[in-house]
């Protein structure tokens, strides 16, 4: 059952004030607020489970090492995987260089993306591209701000072996159609990443039905802690993407000539792995059971129509990727006003926004702007958050104009 | 009037508004919007202060052996602290600029734009307006002024 109130009182954070007013805490894309059950988990873990995994045969090793494996089929659960394909990361950005310096593409490849992409899912890319003779491409966008879904199939070359796209747009929120654009890929024989940095704390996710060969994302936009995120990758690349990291726990037998590394998804987590981070995020993903991921998306469409409409009525707003198919987050700007200037404002009303060009520089230029005043949802916010959002956003239009 | 003169006119200024931080802000805006604007001919590339969310151009040059900057922004909350700047430190003499301790910042409650993560660049503009000084100050036909 989703309860708001109830929901709210999961969260400490909600009760603190900001400028002497309760704070609205709107920059969920950025990072979510973490509820008392995924704090309360961290603290247990340190004050009555904390030793080493995978290693010890005393009894907390071998609990610590349980609860961690519990964690790993918990989470591939909530995405429709299998553990065995799962992997803890750092995060989505991790993840996603792992998977770009581990492909062992020829040189010469050329890799696809989008022009909506997170800096996060070009530079890996990039950077590949400039040490080994590579191009990159970009899926164009509509004026509207949705992908040129069918220019994919024009892009595609003899060279051509991955693509690599975000499932929701951090900056504008719009959902990508990607299992079309799987599709196509798979046909063409390409290698697909998806980045689900985005549509993880917003959506049902099943990375099977989306049949991509790698799914990333991060712990801390779906409630965890920072730093722990999840590299899915289908298991025929367990045994074959190339490790970039080696070192302890991957191992069968180490001797100074020559290692011989474990099998499945202990080989890609050399080192002791970030244990409070995966409990963390076990917890949290336990959480968002318990309310409904379902729930939660219905929520935050409500949230999200109703600052569309109420945005669309203020003559000095204009939104982009105004389209139907979105996940909680809506940028815009006000004409004339730079949105650092709204943003601060916004701020001095205990409203917490992002501004700026949410690390999407070349989908700002497209869109000739300079960044955007970006609100993202999360299933603690309310309709009356919402309001009191939009009668700031009309003081600081006043205030500007 | 030296730059802590100014710095106190300031701080009187704002003290009318308390803790009416909608009035600060209206203020703050209306100094942005009197601000004189850079000539267009230098809102070049190399103008423009690294560090800012907002676009800052900064023009720094000698006169009569006084620093003078103009100064222009793409935002104008960002714009009236450029305003504030300009108004304490143009006109003055190099070594005064680089040793200004420039508190009244925080005395008008603006401190949060000193904050690293605002990534509004007023810690960057007043590192660039020093340097600035610093670097035309030791320049060769600088002469610092013989009385103030």
């Amino acid at each position: 059952m989703f309860d708001i109130n109830i929901i709210r009182k999961d969260f400490p954070i909600l009760s603190k004030t900001i400028n002497g007013k309760p704070l609205i805490y709107f920059d969920n894309g950025a990072t979510t607020q973490k509820p008392k059950a995924v704090i309360d988990a961290l603290v247990k873990y340190y004050s009555e489970q904390n030793a080493n995994i995978h290693r010890g045969v005393h009894t907390l090793s071998r609990e610590a090492t349980i609860l961690f494996e519990e964690a790993r089929k918990n989470v591939a659960k909530f995405i429709g995987a299998s553990e065995e394909e799962l992997i803890f990361t750092a995060g989505t950005t991790d993840g996603i260089n792992i998977v770009a310096s581990g492909l062992n593409l020829p040189g010469g490849s050329e890799i696809i993306v989008t022009e909506m992409e997170h800096h996060s899912n070009i530079l890996p890319w990039q950077l590949w591209c400039e040490r080994n003779n590579g191009k990159l491409k970009f899926i164009p966008l509509n004026k509207d701000g949705t992908l040129q879904v069918e220019k994919l199939n024009e892009l595609i070359t003899p060279n051509t072996k991955v693509l690599a796209i975000t499932h929701v747009s951090n900056t504008l929120g719009i959902i990508n159609p990607v299992k079309e654009l799987v599709k196509t890929a798979k046909e063409k024989g390409l290698i697909v990443l998806i980045d689900g940095a985005q549509s993880v704390p917003h959506m049902k996710v099943n990375v099977q039905e989306l049949g991509a060969d790698f799914f990333v994302f991060s712990g801390h936009k779906v409630y965890a802690p920072t730093g722990v995120g999840v590299l899915w990758m289908n298991k025929n690349w367990i045994s074959k993407l190339q490790l970039v990291k080696a070192g302890g726990g991957t191992i069968k037998t180490v001797s100074f000539e020559k290692t011989e590394y474990a099998d499945g998804t202990l080989r890609f987590e050399p080192g002791t792995p970030n244990i409070e981070g995966v409990i963390g995020l076990a917890a949290a993903i336990h959480y968002v059971n318990a309310i409904g991921i379902e729930s939660i998306s219905n929520h935050e469409h409500t949230l999200l129509e109703h600052a569309t409409k109420q945005l669309n009525e203020i003559k000095e707003v204009e939104i982009y990727g105004n389209t139907k198919n979105k996940a909680g987050v809506i940028s815009f700007n006000v004409k004339g006003a730079h949105p650092f200037d709204v943003g601060t404002l916004l701020d001095k009303y205990g409203i917490a926004v992002r501004t700026g060009h949410h690390c999407t520089q070349p989908l700002m230029s497209c869109l000739h702007i300079p960044g955007t005043v970006r609100a993202s949802f999360a299933m603690y916010n309310t309709l009356e958050e919402v309001d009191q959002f939009i009668e700031a956003l009309k003081k600081s239009i006043k205030m500007l104009s | 009037m030296t730059i802590k003169e100014i710095e106190q006119e300031i701080i009187d200024e704002f003290e009318i508004f308390g803790e009416d931080w909608e009035g600060k802000y209206g203020h703050l805006i209306d100094l942005g919007r009197s601000l004189p604007k850079i000539k267009e001919e230098y809102k070049t590339e190399n103008r423009i202060i690294k560090g800012c969310q907002s676009k800052v151009w900064l023009h720094s040059e000698v006169k009569d052996g006084k620093i003078v900057y103009t100064a222009d922004s793409d935002a104008i909350i960002t714009k009236g602290m450029v305003a504030l700047m300009i108004r304490v430190l143009s006109g003055q003499k190099a070594d005064d600029i680089v040793s200004a301790e420039l508190d009244f910042i925080n005395k008008i409650g603006l401190k949060e734009h000193l904050s690293p993560t605002r990534a509004n660049g007023l810690v960057s503009m007043i590192k660039q307006m020093k340097l600035d000084a610093l670097a035309l100050s030791r320049s060769t036909n600088y002469e610092p002024p013989t009385k103030n």
